[in-house]
């Protein structure tokens, strides 16, 4: 069933997925003025990456053909631990100043 | 003749005894003034003494130059390609002792007459609150007048050159409380410092074309024509230029005589017998560089002989018996120069030597006068011959000699210059025979109005002795220099007499010189009628001013008034110091490089300072907004960055 599915899903197919999942996170942690809009934002470029890894995996030889699947792992993993601190961040923010908008978090700007 | 060949270290010793002498006042001795004048004489005298001992070696040599070692002064190798390419000469300046007939002559006569004034300071300045500073100047001064004559390097003279201007400098300004003293150290120093401009010059434009300071060796290239003339003649030019500072002829003379407010004896051995002498010494040295350049020659001889002439018609004016002394100084050197300039190598040397004697004699007695009377100024004198005997005796020696009265010294030189002008050029000569007739108005004008008549009281003595009510004669430490400086004053004429199988002097003189300089000079022989004209102008010189301030004839003071506009434009010394100090100095000077000097100082260098703030408060200003802090606009900017690289990279780089 796999070999009937990859045979119409080519890799320049998921590469596509993977820049526009990356340039729609790009986007959204750009102009959002929302913290937790940005970190979701950066959520979506990081598996948006992801994608890219594992489809390399896949769909070229190597003589090591899971380091790409290895490289996902880690970056959920770190993934993870980014969107706690951050997210606790945003939460200690709020807290203070009753507002996750980051153009009013400016207190190191001069 | 008696001695052996007198061996380096002698040498080395008579530099070394006056900088001994210096360190020790300094170090030393200097609260125990007493301890300070003994230590100067005993270190010039034993210096003296050597001397001797050179002059005797000297002798023996015929004047030519003792062989010495020569040592390695500077070495400073290129290797780098940059400076080579740019021209740079890897620097390697050696050093030697020169000992020839000039420069043995030049050390007995500084040494000696150094020994003798250091004497007749004892009593001179026995008074006087510096007495260890002036006998430590006085080492330093005599010190860097004895290395002006020791070494062969052109870079030396002119290093030792600076340092006698220096002592000159502090011995000028010696009373420095005294604003006009101050003013005259400065003025000499300042006045000397222009002319030394054109000796540095001179100097850098030899070491560019020949590369050697060596002056045996310039000497020789300026003969084999190895330099082009212009380089000869600019060199010599710059070399007299140094020359007219130092010995103070016109248009550099300003300063001689205000730097008469120095001590009498500073005035004595510094501004009468040695350190103005150093620049006829300059050119004399020199000697067959200025051979080799006819326009030179001409320069020297008319510069001295317009200096002759100018300098003793303002003799005749003053009133103040050491600027009398000191005009008449700028005059003989001029008569120095103008034999020079006329080849008359022997006949200048042999003038600097007499005039040495009998004008440090003639100042020394000026000084013992003030010593006496409290003043310089000769109308407040008058009768001192019946108080002041030997001073009486000295001071009518000194002007006899001055005025070139047979057989005094005097005579003997000034014949032999006169002899030479009368070859070279008669214009010349005829100036000469008239400041012949001046110098011995002048001369015996002094000598009049100071020692006959009767006394018209005096002052406060400059350097605060009790008052003396009546005029007395000094104490013998100041009368026995006077007494022994009498007798070269009357004697050295003998030296070099004319015609004579002798002739020692012109002999070690021509010794000093390389063969083809000395075959060039021409030898004026005594010529019997120029002796018998100068001798009875000078009498006639003489009996004119023993009819107006002896007889009184005609009274000075009627003349005064006759000539009224003239005297006034000779008394206020043709107003050259009004020339110099309103023209040059305030409107040209001040004016000019003050005006220019603000203007660059608002326009160009704070222009740079503020225009540099300016920039970079500007530039901020304008980069300011990037720096907005926030991370987004960053991160905006470096995605589009990222993407115009790309594109870039698309577009450009072929696969």
């Amino acid at each position: 069933m796999s070999s009937v599915v990859l045979a119409s899903v080519s890799l320049e197919n998921v590469l596509v997925i993977g820049a526009l999942l990356f340039s729609i996170g790009l986007y959204v942690s750009l102009s959002k003025r929302n913290a937790v809009g940005i970190l979701m934002g950066v959520e979506l470029m990081l598996n948006a990456v992801n994608v890219t890894f594992l489809a390399f995996s896949r769909y070229v030889e190597s003589p090591r053909p899971l380091d790409g699947q290895v490289f996902a792992m880690f970056v959920i993993a770190i993934a993870a631990a980014e969107a706690a601190v951050a997210l606790a961040l945003a939460v200690a923010v709020y807290r203070h100043r009753e507002t996750v908008n980051i153009d009013e978090i400016d207190l190191l700007r001069w | 003749m008696l001695l052996p060949v007198v061996p380096e270290g002698v040498v080395w010793a008579i530099l070394l005894l006056p900088v001994a002498s210096l360190l020790i006042i300094g170090f030393v001795t200097k609260p125990y003034p007493r301890l300070s004048g003994y230590v100067t004489i005993a270190a010039i005298g034993t210096a003296f003494l050597l001397s001797l001992w050179v002059l005797d070696s000297i002798i023996e040599s015929d004047g030519h130059r003792l062989a010495f070692s020569s040592y390695e002064w500077v070495k400073v190798h290129t290797d780098n390609p940059v400076l080579q390419r740019l021209g740079g000469q890897s620097l390697e300046v050696r050093l030697a002792l020169n000992i020839d007939g000039l420069s043995a002559v030049m050390l007995v006569v500084v040494t000696s007459v150094s020994l003798l004034v250091q004497v007749y300071s004892q009593g001179y300045m026995e008074h006087d609150g510096g007495y260890s500073r002036y006998f430590a100047w006085m080492s330093l001064f005599t010190a860097a007048m004895l290395g002006l004559l020791l070494f062969d390097s052109i870079l030396m003279i002119y290093v030792f050159w600076e340092l006698v201007g220096l002592g000159s400098y502090l011995l000028i300004g010696f009373w420095f409380h005294k604003p006009s003293a101050a003013d005259a150290a400065k003025k000499a120093f300042l006045t000397t410092r222009l002319g030394d401009i054109g000796f540095l010059l001179a100097i850098l434009l030899v070491w560019t074309k020949a590369g050697t300071f060596d002056i045996p060796v310039l000497q020789e290239m300026a003969h084999s024509g190895a330099l082009s003339d212009t380089v000869i003649t600019l060199f010599a030019l710059g070399l007299f230029a140094g020359a007219v500072g130092k010995s103070a002829q016109f248009p550099l003379h300003v300063w001689l005589p205000d730097a008469m407010e120095g001590p009498t004896p500073v005035s004595a051995l510094i501004h009468a017998a040695t350190m103005v002498a150093a620049g006829v010494y300059l050119v004399a040295r020199m000697f067959p560089v200025f051979q080799a350049s006819d326009v030179a020659m001409t320069t020297v001889a008319y510069i001295g002989g317009f200096t002759a002439i100018f300098a003793a018609s303002m003799g005749i004016v003053m009133t103040d018996i050491k600027r009398v002394l000191a005009y008449s100084t700028i005059s003989q050197l001029g008569y120095m120069m103008l034999a020079l300039g006329a080849g008359g190598y022997v006949a200048a040397i042999f003038h600097l030597f007499t005039h040495a004697y009998f004008k440090a004699m003639l100042f020394l007695g000026s000084g013992s006068v003030n010593h006496a009377t409290g003043t310089f100024d000769m109308r407040k004198m008058g009768g001192l011959r019946r108080s002041m005997p030997i001073t009486w005796a000295t001071f009518l020696i000194g002007s006899l000699s001055l005025a070139g009265v047979f057989p005094l010294a005097g005579f003997w030189s000034k014949d032999e210059i006169l002899g030479t002008v009368w070859h070279d050029d008669k214009l010349l000569f005829f100036v000469a025979m008239a400041v012949v007739f001046m110098t011995a108005f002048y001369s015996f004008r002094a000598v009049f109005m100071t020692f006959e008549g009767e006394y018209r009281g005096g002052e406060a003595p400059e350097h605060g002795n009790a008052h003396h009510g009546t005029p007395h004669e000094s104490p013998w430490v100041m009368a026995a220099p006077l007494l022994v400086l009498a007798v070269p004053a009357a004697l050295a004429g003998f030296t070099n007499v004319p015609n004579d199988s002798l002739q020692a002097l012109g002999h070690l003189l021509h010794g000093s010189l390389p063969e083809e300089s000395a075959h060039a000079l021409h030898h004026a022989g005594f010529n019997a009628v120029i002796a018998a004209a100068s001798t009875a102008l000078a009498l006639a010189g003489i009996a004119l001013a023993w009819a107006i301030y002896v007889r009184r004839v005609v009274p000075a003071d009627d003349l005064q008034r006759t000539f009224g506009p003239v005297h006034t434009l000779v008394a206020r010394k043709y107003y050259m110091d009004e020339l110099y100090e309103d023209v040059v100095v305030r409107r040209g000077l001040y004016a000019f490089a003050t005006r220019a000097g603000q203007w660059f100082d608002t326009n160009v260098v704070d222009g740079a300072v503020n225009g540099a703030g300016a920039l970079t408060r500007r530039a901020g200003d304008t980069l300011r907004w990037v720096q907005s802090g926030s991370v987004q606009a960053y991160g905006t900017v470096g995605f589009a960055g990222l993407v115009i690289a790309s594109l870039l990279m698309l577009l450009l780089v072929e696969r």
